[in-house]
């Protein structure tokens, strides 16, 4: 496995999804390549960084809307 | 007295308060749990009233909601689960302090499916509760996606009215969650497609590897998000999502913003699973090549 093959598999590496035999074959390469190690720790990084991540605020206007919003069309449904 | 009279002093009694007759208060509880038995609210986090001992555990068909604040804790009788019934309420008590944190995600998890079954049976205010529960996370997702915030606005007070006129054809063995994501990200992804319709594919994996094999790799140090403050990180993140072509965002954040599987995301963007592990793939890389340039340690000190 070239440093090619640690790109292509790198997605499913991280997260759990691969064989047992192609593991052992990253992580022999990545014993060896300091690139690649450095790739699959920075990877890793950024899905743990973004995951559950709040990077969008709820603005109070667009809550009231959206309440607003429901409360009419749901009166409107029922009727 | 009748026997819910009956039962309900004892409840009352067991719980070291008094009763107190209240015209069932019910379209006016915004956030309640439902409980099984006494037991459960007496080790559950969300009622900081925890008196109640399990060996006093109230008998037989007996149901209990507590507020999500912990001010009002009601008895039910009867034999049918009581989300279905509220003209069963037959009183209400007042117990301990209003507590303002928030529920766990474990609890959040568990009375998930006792919201959706009251709002089924028409519980407008069990709806309200959901809304109020996801309507952060779904203006996140709806807003990620677009990046409009009109669309985003829009694809959400849709995806929420869909979820409510479709709530008939919600399996219960999923998540609501889960399934609301897929409705919301349905929406925004429509409203993203005709803003630019070329720009967002339908089709199988976009091929051609050279565009993210990374040059010059370099350390990011020791805890690089580290190095920031929470906001800057926060700005350093939305800037680079940004950065990202629709295609390529959305997959990202369904599966790693928003945790849904491979199979969950393709079937709400309408891709194959193998598009999804390819899309996420190349998605991911890219993000690690655009923070790079913010958190490689020459970058800043």
């Amino acid at each position: 496995l070239n440093c090619n093959g640690v790109i292509r598999h790198i997605s499913s590496y991280i997260d759990g999804e691969l064989e047992a035999t192609v593991v052992e074959e990253i992580e022999l390469h990545m014993r060896q390549c300091r690139d690649c190690t450095i790739l699959v720790q920075q990877t890793r990084l950024t899905v743990h960084l973004y995951y559950d991540s709040d990077l969008v605020d709820f603005p109070a206007d667009v809550q009231a809307r959206l309440h607003k919003t429901l409360r009419k069309k749901i009166r409107e449904e029922r009727k | 007295m009748t026997a819910d009279d009956h039962q309900f002093h004892a409840f009352a009694k067991m719980v070291g308060q008094g009763p107190h007759s209240v015209s069932l208060p019910v379209p006016r509880l915004a956030r309640h749990t439902w409980f099984d038995n006494a037991a459960q609210i007496a080790t559950s986090p969300a009622v900081p009233g925890r008196r109640i001992s399990e060996s006093r555990t109230a008998a037989g068909s007996s149901k209990y909601m507590a507020s999500r604040c912990g001010v009002v804790l009601c008895y039910f009788s009867g034999a049918k689960h009581p989300t279905g019934l509220l003209a069963n309420l037959v009183k209400t008590l007042t117990l301990s302090t209003p507590n303002p944190h928030r529920l766990p995600s474990k609890v959040a998890r568990e009375d998930e499916h006792l919201l959706v079954a009251a709002a089924k049976s028409g519980d407008i205010t069990a709806f309200e509760e959901l809304v109020n529960r996801y309507e952060r996370k779904i203006f996140r997702l709806t807003m990620n996606i677009t990046r409009n915030r009109e669309d985003a606005e829009d694809a959400m007070q849709d995806a929420f009215m869909k979820a409510y006129s479709h709530l008939d054809k919600f399996h219960e063995d999923s998540r609501f969650y889960t399934w609301l994501v897929r409705i919301a990200a349905n929406e925004a992804l429509m409203r993203l497609r005709k803003r630019r319709p070329n720009q967002v594919s339908l089709d199988e994996p976009i091929e051609g590897e050279d565009d993210f094999i990374p040059q010059q790799i370099q350390d990011w140090g020791p805890s690089p998000e580290q190095r920031y403050a929470q906001t800057e990180m926060r700005d350093i993140l939305r800037s680079v999502i940004e950065e990202l072509s629709p295609d390529f965002r959305v997959v990202f954040v369904l599966r790693d913003v928003e945790g849904l599987s491979t199979g969950e995301t393709a079937e709400a963007v309408g891709i194959s699973e193998a598009a999804v592990k390819s899309r996420l793939l190349r998605a991911r890389l890219k993000l690690r090549q655009k923070l790079d340039r913010h958190l490689r340690q020459d970058g800043k000190h």
